[in-house]
């Protein structure tokens, strides 16, 4: 029998761990899965990763799930409960996989695969963390999102969802990590830095403790979860539909790619298509949304290294971003746009001649601060040469999206696996090779500019007809129909009581956020509710990674650095 | 508000608008007569220097609010200070969790007085829609709150709503007198002012029924009545973070 398609080295793999690994058939729409067990996954990932035929090179996500409560034919065998799926990608085939890992009920515990891929490390936590999978051999197995006062492991079903545990100051990271490191005997003396929460550099919720030779960081330690709101267990209680407000709050400086991310992934598990005329809008607000996450990331940046003018330019082309976003859904940040097959209602009519207006504006606001910033003699000397990441330490670090291309891979969704309307326009992707800060401002600036591109090819083109689905069974009938007919009126009671039925099954989606890859793990049961439903928050690994990167370098480089990383705490925690 | 002073030469048939709340007009005269808490008062509520503890989407509402389309500048509270100390008015914006909790009280302790608290937005007020395991369900858990903003987040005209009724608060002298007697009378927006409010000493951090309080707090009712089931409690939960935080 031939191997599924995109899995044409399992023969290979088969036959070196002799029959310990096995391809599952899921959804069309799903990434090929990979079955293995707990003793032979450290083998099978080694192989995934360095068998060319394989190439796995990116880590992406590690989506724990705890299998207990799944009804009939789903249930997990007598003795099972827990399971770990790894969500991997191969940049030079273009491909995804899960592998996965069945794990028992009593003391589920896997080997870690940091030594394969060093961005686990932190998913690892994570898992541990969250639903108390084990992961034998990690080099700092303890708790991320929570803090030390917290007892059991939230995720698992068996947790109480309003049970809350007080945390004190003593619960929060031992300082005494950044003591411990190593000093080498010339060193003189050292000082150990904290560096936030609430630090404005650190927008909020970020925290990293630092040791310090003079003004050169020797070791530092990051710690996040200050703004853990338990999103994954929320959604847990909420029909499909109402997980969109949730979504919003991800990353909240450009929601509307993650209610296009979150309605792509339910819509495959449905095998519903929204009209065309719904994905042109998606598209174009997720643009929008994208060239505003871009401009507060570079405001909020340059403000941190003193340069307060910008702020005021980069801020003006959002507000008018607002009006519009204000305009089609009602609100001006968290908009909850998106619907399950289609979007909330359609655009203003005068949405076409307002995204023109805006896009001129816009143009002209970048290339005011472009004009100011690109070649300013200050911003050089902060910017180049800092926070270098090379091409091989982002994959190995499991980065993506912009600052993945600032370090030499042209690796994007919109243009490796086109979803929505990006198949259908002409745009480039920028990728820089110097991999440091001014890299990474490059290409934000670039980005940009082909967003409002994007824009302009799909407002010449932008289709008519409705914006919604026309099958009643996932968005709810239009109000006339509900007043006037029976059926109309079912499908109404049942969607608003029931939520949307979505069939049992498993799914990977991912879409490109402002930051990388948004993926959404999501186990479905059959019900109205999603089983569990796992981000992928394209932060997690940057900052994952920012304590490497700003070793060896100065405090204030380490501002810029955070900066331009673009760390949004709502994705980052969750 | 009784206008205490000697009486001042106005011209005859014109009546000169007061110059602030307290303040009586000089009627074109080089001096104003007033008593020191209202003009202090006035200055105060003017120069408000707010230290933004933003975390999270309420904070890039406030960002908007600061910037040049809403300028808060008119208001005379532009003056963002990252520095508890340099305060006096604590903006907490956002969703404030378990993990971010004793930060916040820190700063808080660190401010000093006279300082005022606005919660920004439903997450800051009540935890909004997030009745989970690791959110704090309204920030007067933990500090006192002056002024409650709804909204998710709330628009900026809201929040600059919120601002002058602060504002209004300290002209009125309400809010010092208040705090004197370990009472506070928040103001929620868009609501008649409510007065019905627990004393501040016993609303700090008013924590999860049956489990312990921080140290240095009064034992909650609960654990007074069963004493002897706090302690096995406590063992037991001592027992469940050694295992889980190696």
């Amino acid at each position: 029998m031939a191997p599924p398609k995109g899995l044409e080295f399992l023969p290979v793999l088969e036959k070196n761990l002799g029959g310990r690994v096995t391809a599952r058939e899921g959804l069309a729409a799903d990434v090929p899965t990979l079955v293995t067990d707990a003793a032979s996954l450290h083998e099978t990932a080694r192989f995934l990763r360095d068998d060319p035929a394989a190439a796995y090179d990116l880590f992406l996500d590690l989506a724990s799930a705890d299998l207990s409560r799944l009804p009939g034919a789903q249930a997990p065998k007598t003795g099972e409960r827990f399971q770990a799926n790894y969500i991997l990608y191969s940049t030079k085939r273009n491909a995804h996989l899960r592998l996965k890992v069945n794990l028992p009920e009593k003391e589920p515990s896997v080997p870690t695969l940091t030594d394969v891929w060093p961005a686990a490390n932190w998913f690892e936590r994570e898992a541990w963390d969250l639903m108390g999978i084990d992961f034998k051999g990690h080099p700092n197995q303890k708790r991320l999102l929570t803090h030390g006062g917290f007892v059991g492991h939230a995720l698992r079903k068996d947790y109480d969802a309003k049970q809350r545990w007080l945390c004190t100051e003593e619960d929060l990271l031992q300082t005494e990590l950044a003591a411990q490191t190593d000093e080498p005997s010339d060193m003189f003396e050292t000082t150990t830095l904290n560096f936030g929460p609430s630090q404005p550099a650190t927008h909020g919720t970020l925290r990293i403790v630092m040791r310090l030779d003079g003004e050169t960081i020797v070791a530092a330690e990051s710690e996040c979860g200050y703004l853990h709101r338990c999103f994954e267990k929320m959604s847990e209680a909420h029909t499909y539909s109402q997980v969109f407000p949730y979504t919003d709050r991800l990353n909240y400086c450009s929601p509307m790619l993650n209610n296009n991310g979150y309605a792509r992934a339910i819509e495959s598990l449905l095998g519903v298509t929204p009209p065309p005329r719904a994905l042109a809008v998606r598209t174009i607000l997720g643009e929008f949304s994208r060239v505003m996450d871009h401009l507060v990331c570079l405001a909020a940046n340059l403000v941190d290294i003193g340069g307060l003018t910008n702020f005021w330019y980069a801020y003006q082309p959002r507000e008018e971003i607002y009006s519009l976003l204000e305009a089609c859904s009602g609100a001006r940040l968290t908009v909850s746009y998106g619907r399950i097959g289609g979007l909330a209602k359609d655009v203003p009519g005068n949405f076409v001649p307002w995204c023109r207006e805006i896009i001129k504006g816009t143009r002209e606001r970048i290339s005011d601060v472009e004009t100011l910033v690109t070649r300013n003699k200050i911003v050089w000397n902060r910017f180049r040469g800092t926070g270098v990441v090379t091409k091989e330490q982002a994959l190995a670090w499991g980065f993506t999206g912009p600052c993945l291309r600032a370090s030499g891979v042209p690796f994007d969704l919109r243009k490796d696996q086109p979803y929505e309307w990006y198949g259908e326009v002409d745009f480039d992707v920028p990728v820089m090779t110097e991999g440091d800060n001014y890299a990474r401002y490059l290409v934000r600036v670039e980005e940009m500019k082909q967003s409002l591109r994007i824009i302009e090819q799909i407002l010449d083109k932008l289709p008519g007809g409705p914006v919604r689905s026309d099958d009643y069974r996932v968005i709810l009938p239009p109000k006339e129909m509900v007043y006037n007919e029976m059926e109309a009126l079912i499908y109404h009671f049942k969607l608003v009581f029931e939520g949307v039925k979505v069939p049992p099954g498993e799914i990977y989606s991912a879409t490109e956020g402002a930051n990388g890859e948004l993926g959404f793990s999501v186990i479905s049961d059959g019900s109205g509710f999603p089983y569990r439903l796992k981000v992928r928050p394209p932060c997690f690994p940057l900052f994952a990674a920012f304590e490497k990167i700003i070793k060896g370098g100065m405090v204030s480089d380490a501002v810029a650095t955070l900066g331009l990383l673009n760390i949004i705490a709502g994705e980052l925690d969750r | 508000m009784k206008i205490t002073g000697p009486s001042l030469p106005i011209a005859p048939g014109k009546i000169a608008p007061p110059i602030a709340p307290g303040v009586p007009s000089t009627g074109g005269a080089d001096f104003l007569t007033t008593k020191l808490d209202v003009a202090v008062q006035w200055a105060q509520s003017n120069s408000l220097w707010p230290m933004p503890f933003g975390t999270a989407c309420c904070a890039i509402e406030f960002m908007s609010v600061v910037s040049s389309h809403y300028d808060l500048a008119r208001f005379g509270a532009e003056v963002v200070r990252f520095s508890p100390r340099q305060a006096d008015l604590l903006i907490v914006a956002g969703t404030v969790v378990d993990k971010l909790a004793p930060v916040l009280k820190k700063i808080y302790d660190q401010m000093s007085e006279p300082k005022w608290v606005i919660s920004m937005g439903v997450c800051a007020c009540t935890g909004g829609f997030y009745r989970a395991y690791h959110v704090v369900q309204g920030v007067d858990e933990i500090v006192p709150v002056d002024v409650y903003v709804a909204g998710c987040p709330p628009t900026p005209e809201n929040l600059i709503l919120g601002i002058m009724m602060l504002q209004k608060k300290i002209q009125s002298g309400e809010l010092a007198r208040h705090r004197e007697a370990k009472t506070f009378v928040p103001i929620r927006v868009g609501e008649d002012p409510v007065t019905a409010i627990p004393a501040y000493s016993n609303a700090v951090m008013a924590h999860v029924p049956g489990r312990h309080a921080l140290p240095g707090m009064p034992p909650s009712a609960e654990d007074e009545a069963t004493p002897g089931g706090k302690r096995e409690m406590d063992a037991e939960i001592a027992a469940a973070r050694g295992r889980e935080n190696p």
